[in-house]
Order: C-alpha cells, then structure tokens, then sequence
C-alpha cells in the first residue's frame, strides 16, 4: 500500500496543458509545466473535479477491467446505491442486477443493504455519541481526506462506522466464506463506482488497515452492457435489494434523513463543503448534530462515474425516497450487533497530513512566510495562470518551496 | 525575541463590513498551518481573531487587528476606535450583548465574543474608554 495512492491520474498525451484543471482544483494540487498538468500527490484528495472540467478528458480514474475477475473463483460485484438513478423509475433493478451478474459475477451485492444496516447503527450511536458536534459522516472519502489535510482540527468530528461500500464487501465475503466453504482469496470483490474517490480508498483505505475490496469497474465502463443485458433477460431473478432508506444515500441529505436527525446539515459540492467546515472549526454549528458534506453536486449521484445527468439521478432517487412504502427489513438487532462487535466501525486513527505545512522547523517555517509576503508584493496578482501555478500567492510558495522561480512569472523577466 | 523570527500581520477591520467579515481569521488561519502549528492551537486561534474581527464590525468605527507569531507564541491585538466598552465586566458574561436587533438577526451578536475570546486564550486583557480606544490583547502558546 502506497501512501500515496491515487485514483485519479492524467493521460499526458491527452493533456494539452490548458489550466482548466488547475483552476479548479480545490486543494491546489495541480501545476501546469511544460505544457503538461502535473498533480502533487500529497494534496490531491481524489474530488473528481479536475476530471469532470478537463475539456481533453486528460484527467482519468485509475480503474480495473473485467478481466481482473478471472484471478478469482468467486466473482462479487457491489452494485452502488447510484445505480438506482442510472434507470427510469419503472426498470426493474432485478433486471439491472442480473444485467451486472451476466457480466460475469457469481453474485450482485446491493450496496443500499448495507446502507440500510449503517441507518441503524448510525440511529443507535446517536443516542450516546460523546464525539464533539457536528458529527461529520463518514460516507465521502473525498471530504475526509480534505479534513485530513486541511481541516485536521475536526478529524474528532468524525463518526467512526464503516461507509456502505466497506460494510458490503465485508458482508459480501464473510457470507460467501461461510456459504461456500470459500477461502478469502478465492473471493474477488468489485465495486462499481461512480467516484474516484472510492477507488482511492480500495488501495489506501482510511479508519481501516485494508479494504474488503479488490478491484473497481466505473459504471461508465459497464453501463451499455448492463442495459443490453437486462434487456434479454426473461427469467426474473430476485435480488435482495435495499429498502428506499438506503437508496437515499445516494443524494445530499437523504442520509440524514434515513437516520432521523433533524437538526443536520447537508452540503453538496467541494467548495460549499469548504466553507461549511471553515464555519464548524470557528464552532458556529457547534449546535447542529450531523454534517453531511459530499464532494459532489446533489451527493453521490453527482459522482464523476456516473453516466446519467446528476439532476435527473437525484429526482429519480428523491421520487422513490419520498414513496417511503417500506421499511428497512435488516433486523435493528442485528444491525446493533454488526457496531457491537466492532464489524462495523472503524480501528484505526485517522491521521491528520501536514501537506500544506511549509517546513518541519517552525523557525525555518517563519522564514519562508516573510519570503512568500515579499514576493507576493512583487508579483502583479492578476492570478492569471500563465506560469503553472493557479494564483501569483501559489506561485510564490511554489518559489520559496524551491520548485519555481520568479521568471516563470511572465511579466518578470 | 529575535525580531527577526517573527512574523506580523495587519489587517484594517471595517465597521458594518459584512462581506469582508472573516477574511482576515481565516487568511491567519492558513498561515499558521502553513506554518505547520498543531491543529487545536490553530482553532484557537481563528477563534479569537475571528470573534475579535466580528466585534469590530459590529461595535466600533473600525479598526485593526494585528497578529505577532513567533516559534513560542502568537499574539493578538484587537484595537477599534468606537463608543468603548461601558462595563467590561458585564461585557465579559456569556449571553450579554449589546448588538442592535438588525445585527443578531444576522446571526451575530450573541454575546458570546468576549467570553470566547479568553476562553481561547492563554492570557488576556481588555481595556477600553468610553467614546474612545478598546484595547484586546490575547496570547496563545504554542505548545511544544
Ligand atoms: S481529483 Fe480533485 S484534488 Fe485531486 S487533482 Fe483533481 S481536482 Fe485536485
Ligand atoms: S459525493 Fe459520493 S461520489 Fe462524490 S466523491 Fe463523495 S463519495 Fe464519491
């Protein structure tokens, strides 16, 4: 495991050194040099944004093909809670999982089962938490990996159960260990994602040693395939399915809403996200209990992976949501025993990462502050982007970092 | 202190300046983590600069906030020329506000800024006269 790992990465020979990523990276972590984009590693938090603007389809996900499945004797596919917004509302998602299975998996996992299951650990863990407030939800890897680098201060906000995903492939491997008499690396897990942050947290997961995962297929990659398949399909196969509560992960506040809290905060979109925790860390929503920020515009269905306009995913999964002719059909007991045992929570501490720290010596440190504060007097700050680096203030941490020099300005020479 | 292991940052608060309300505690805030200070000193810090610069726009005629780091300590100077602080010691009790009903309709106002202030800092101190100068000073250590 790299420490390092990152999903998103770009196609050089498709970059054409536009800047368009550059200026929306929320993190800083992209460069422009030699007419090619360059990502510092440490900064990137896998948001996707840089791959949803890049007009050349330079900036990709690092993903895994069906191939991959025929290392393993037992194919899984955990199909996402997103998927549910990829179809008109009158398909029927038994079709749709078959449609996956035929791809070649022994089984189709919905990921929204175990949604259902986290709606009622997070309902138990709510009545006695002792975390500081808001509680942060752990759902978008991107978002925890910007509090991680930029927020580290809330990293005790953070409430420590499984995601869905993780909790699925868990689920997923102990069944069929113990259905089949199967040894755990004859089992072949796959996500199918809509997020690249998701496949980051495959290879480099956080709050766990090693995901249950083993590999991602994009729901772009398999889409046309699903739909040819379910289209053939004549015998109904029943799927065991998520009840309407875990479907409403996959938009911007349905999570809070399957939980019950009232007093919650929703926010969707990187940059909203950032202002909302600059708020929580001056303790102005100290009175607020659940925060639930996601990268993506409207949640999950906004996801970079996604084939279906987000817009029109989010009316599809509000439209069965606000049906609400069901109830979660896990057992609150059972659930209550998966947080109990631990199966479902979190056992490592999550870390924060000094990436935008300037020196490890604060002296040192101080220093390159007063050279940034000179040189950025010296730069003409129209942030214009011609030298590589998205603002002149960048530009002159670039410098004092010594990976620029002042002529990279073009209005310095 | 050797001057030259220091930085010092100065920022022009407005009064009734809403839209750049802020700015300055979070430009602070960037700083220091740039700087690499561990993340609860930090807290505390944008805390008190960002209370400090609300009490500005909300109370005086303006004024400035000057911010002193060192490998040691930051300090924190909040000075606003206005009508002043009648009784500091009631001004210092959690809950008691004098901003105008238009302002805590914004959601400010709540009469918690002083009292955050200190609870942020190390060491404190407010002077003010009436139709003059109010004075805050607050220090934070950086704990090593
Ligand atoms: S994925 Fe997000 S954080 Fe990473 S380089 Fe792209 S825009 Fe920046
Ligand atoms: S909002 Fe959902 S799809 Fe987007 S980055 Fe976060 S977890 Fe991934």
């Amino acid at each position: 495991m790299e420490e390092y790992f990152h999903s998103v990465v770009l196609d050089k020979d498709r970059c054409n050194g536009c800047t368009n990523c550059m200026r929306r990276c929320p993190t800083e972590a992209i460069r422009v040099r030699d007419k090619k984009a360059i990502i510092i590693k440490e900064r990137c938090i896998d948001c996707g944004e840089c791959i949803r603007v890049c007009p050349y389809h330079a900036q990709q996900t690092q993903l895994d093909t069906l191939d991959k499945l025929k290392k393993y004797k037992y194919k899984i596919a955990i199909s996402p809670m997103t998927m549910y917004g990829q179809f008109n509302l009158d398909k029927d998602m038994n079709k749709v999982f078959k449609g996956i299975k035929m791809l070649g998996f022994d089984e189709v996992f919905d990921e929204g089962y175990a949604a259902d299951i986290i709606t009622l650990i997070i309902r138990e863990n709510l009545k006695n938490n002792q975390q500081p407030k808001p509680l942060i939800s752990s759902l978008c890897p991107a978002v925890l990996r910007l509090i991680q680098i930029r927020f580290p201060s809330l990293i005790d906000n953070i409430i420590r159960i499984e995601s869905p995903m993780e909790l699925a492939a868990r689920l997923a491997r102990k069944n069929a260990m113990e259905r089949y008499g199967l040894k755990s690396d004859e089992i072949g897990i796959f996500y199918i994602t809509q997020c690249p942050a998701k496949v980051t947290s495959i290879k480099n997961p956080i709050g766990i040693k090693n995901s249950h995962v083993d590999g991602a297929i994009s729901i772009k990659q398999i889409y046309g395939d699903i739909v040819k398949n379910s289209n053939t399909v004549e015998k109904i196969e029943a799927f065991r399915t998520a009840s309407t509560y875990g479907i409403d992960w996959a938009r911007a506040g349905g999570q809070s809403k399957s939980i019950g809290v009232d007093n919650y905060i929703a926010v969707d979109g990187i940059d909203n996200v950032i202002k909302v925790l600059e708020e929580i860390e001056l303790g102005k929503l100290n009175n607020i209990e659940y925060f639930e920020g996601l990268a993506c515009v409207g949640g999950c269905v906004g996801g970079p992976l996604c084939v279906e306009n987000p817009f029109i995913a989010k009316s599809r999964i509000r439209r069965l949501a606000e049906k609400r002719n069901d109830e979660i059909k896990v057992s609150r007991e059972y659930a209550i025993e998966l947080y109990d045992s631990g199966f479902a929570c979190w056992t490592e501490k999550i870390q924060s990462k000094g990436a935008m720290k300037l020196d490890e010596n604060i002296v040192e440190a101080i220093k390159k502050i007063e050279e940034i504060k000179k040189l950025t007097s010296l730069l003409p700050g129209l942030d214009c982007g011609s030298c590589g680096a998205p603002s002149c203030r960048a530009l002159a941490e670039d410098i004092v970092r010594g990976y620029s020099k002042i002529e990279d300005c073009i209005f310095k020479d | 202190m050797n001057e030259k292991n220091s930085i010092k940052l100065e920022y022009e608060i407005l009064q009734n300046d809403f839209t750049r309300a802020g700015e300055a505690s979070s430009n602070i805030k960037k700083i220091l983590k740039q700087l690499g200070i561990e993340a609860k000193i930090v807290r505390k810090v944008a805390i008190a600069t960002y209370e400090a610069e609300m009490n500005i726009v909300i109370h005086s005629y303006g004024g400035i906030i000057k911010v002193i780091i060192t490998e040691q300590y930051i300090d924190i100077y909040a000075i606003d020329k206005g009508p002043g602080i009648k009784d500091i010691e009631l001004a210092m009790k959690e809950g008691y506000s004098t901003a105008p009903n238009h302002i805590r309709e914004l959601g400010f106002g709540a009469g918690m800024g002083l009292p955050n202030m200190k609870r942020c800092s190390d060491e404190f101190n407010i002077e003010s006269t009436p139709n003059g100068k109010t004075e805050v000073y607050m220090r934070i250590y950086i704990s090593k």
